[in-house]
């Protein structure tokens, strides 16, 4: 479990245009770069919102992530309800999810 | 000088990233009660605006996390976020480092307070701004209290940290607003956004218009989370403003903003004496 470093390069992502820049050139390169697990590593070089959500990353840095890929809102908050078809409850953290799956409270 | 204008409000991104998508007459009557908040506070003057914001990992991270900072530089940029995505556009913000330098070291008397002279302002402070000093005429002083990587500082120690403020802006010769952003309950960044609790909420602005000290620092981090959602760990925000005005709170605006996903809150308190 490294969602430490998955974290990390989230942060750095949301933060640094140099390394948006690598991300959209040299991703492969970047990712080396951080602690990740295989299957970290794939979500994010997929950009899969909905895995990374169920690794349990931070969701302010994941929200901004998914801002960046420029997916807009109503597909992000699906990307999450996704994931958590696919892959099951969120693993870690404190950003997991307390409305069923239909509930969409905002309307999205 | 002195404390002289103090108020909390919300900051979530939504409020101005998905203007478009929320319910004109809530949303326009939600924005009037933020610029009647931003005429009270050009109408005590203030030379300084303390922004005592939750950060979502703009400047600090996991690596190196204060539980209390204050920027203390001339000059912050803003925003952190995509411009196009907040609808806000990316600027610089005049601060006063002279003035910060002053105020740290008054709090430091109390708290252990981290300084930083490089700062990017997140929407958590930026959409205050927006609507509070939308000419940016106001000298702006971050301070950030930890509410996103537990584990988080106390309850008590927000309380104490908001003392030191009080404490801080009375021993300068400045005049300083101070204003608290943050959500009550709230879910946001995850499928439950726009959740919130709304009797949770009615509760902690009603302790927080008594500054009822024992009561707001009652709460638990654990029935937090479960009442209020992650969101509403930022509630130390809020209580850090009601330790340094010290007198009673006055509500302007508080209702659900789905689309936002928040309760929205405007509201101010008065400034008592020190005794």
């Amino acid at each position: 479990m490294s969602l430490y470093g998955l974290q990390k390069f989230l942060y750095e992502l949301n933060r640094d245009a140099r390394v948006q820049e690598r991300y959209r050139d040299d991703r492969a390169a970047l990712l080396t770069q951080y602690p990740l697990t295989d299957e970290e590593r794939a979500a994010i070089e997929a950009g899969d919102i909905g895995l990374i959500y169920v690794l349990g990353a931070n969701g302010q840095l994941l929200m901004h992530f998914a801002a960046y890929l420029g997916m807009p809102w109503a597909d992000y908050i699906k990307a999450m309800r996704d994931g958590i078809v696919t892959h099951g409850p969120v693993r870690a953290g404190v950003y997991t999810m307390t409305t069923g799956m239909d509930e969409k409270v905002a309307g999205v | 000088m002195s404390l002289v204008f103090a108020g909390i409000c919300s900051h979530a991104p939504g409020i101005t990233g998905r203007a478009h998508m929320a319910e004109p007459a809530l949303r326009d009557e939600f924005y009037a009660a933020l610029r009647q908040m931003s005429a009270e506070l050009h109408a005590t003057k203030p030379d300084a605006l303390i922004v005592v914001a939750a950060e979502h990992f703009a400047n600090f991270f996991m690596n190196n996390m204060p539980a209390f900072a204050l920027g203390m530089s001339d000059e912050y940029q803003g925003p952190i976020e995509d411009p196009e995505w907040l609808k806000i556009e990316r600027r610089k913000i005049r601060g006063n480092a002279a003035l910060s330098k002053r105020l740290i070291v008054e709090v430091m008397n109390s708290v252990d307070v981290a300084y930083a002279e490089e700062w990017k302002f997140d929407h958590g402070i930026m959409v205050p701004l927006h609507f509070l000093t939308p000419a940016y005429d106001i000298p702006v002083i971050p301070a950030n209290i930890n509410c996103q990587g537990p584990p988080l500082t106390p309850l008590h120690r927000a309380w104490a940290f908001g003392e030191a403020l009080r404490h801080a802006a009375d021993a300068v010769p400045e005049r300083i607003a101070l204003v608290g952003t943050g959500g009550i309950s709230h879910w946001p960044a995850t499928p439950d956004s726009g959740k919130v609790n709304e009797a949770w909420d009615r509760e902690l602005l009603d302790r927080w218009s008594r500054n009822d000290r024992q009561a707001l620092l009652s709460y638990t981090d654990v029935a937090t989370y479960r009442d209020a959602g992650q969101g509403g760990f930022e509630i130390r925000t809020f209580i850090s403003v009601a330790a340094a005005a010290g007198g009673r709170g006055t509500i302007h605006f508080s209702k659900p903003i789905p689309i936002f996903a928040v309760g929205c809150t405007v509201a101010t308190m008065n400034i008592a004496c020190r005794t």
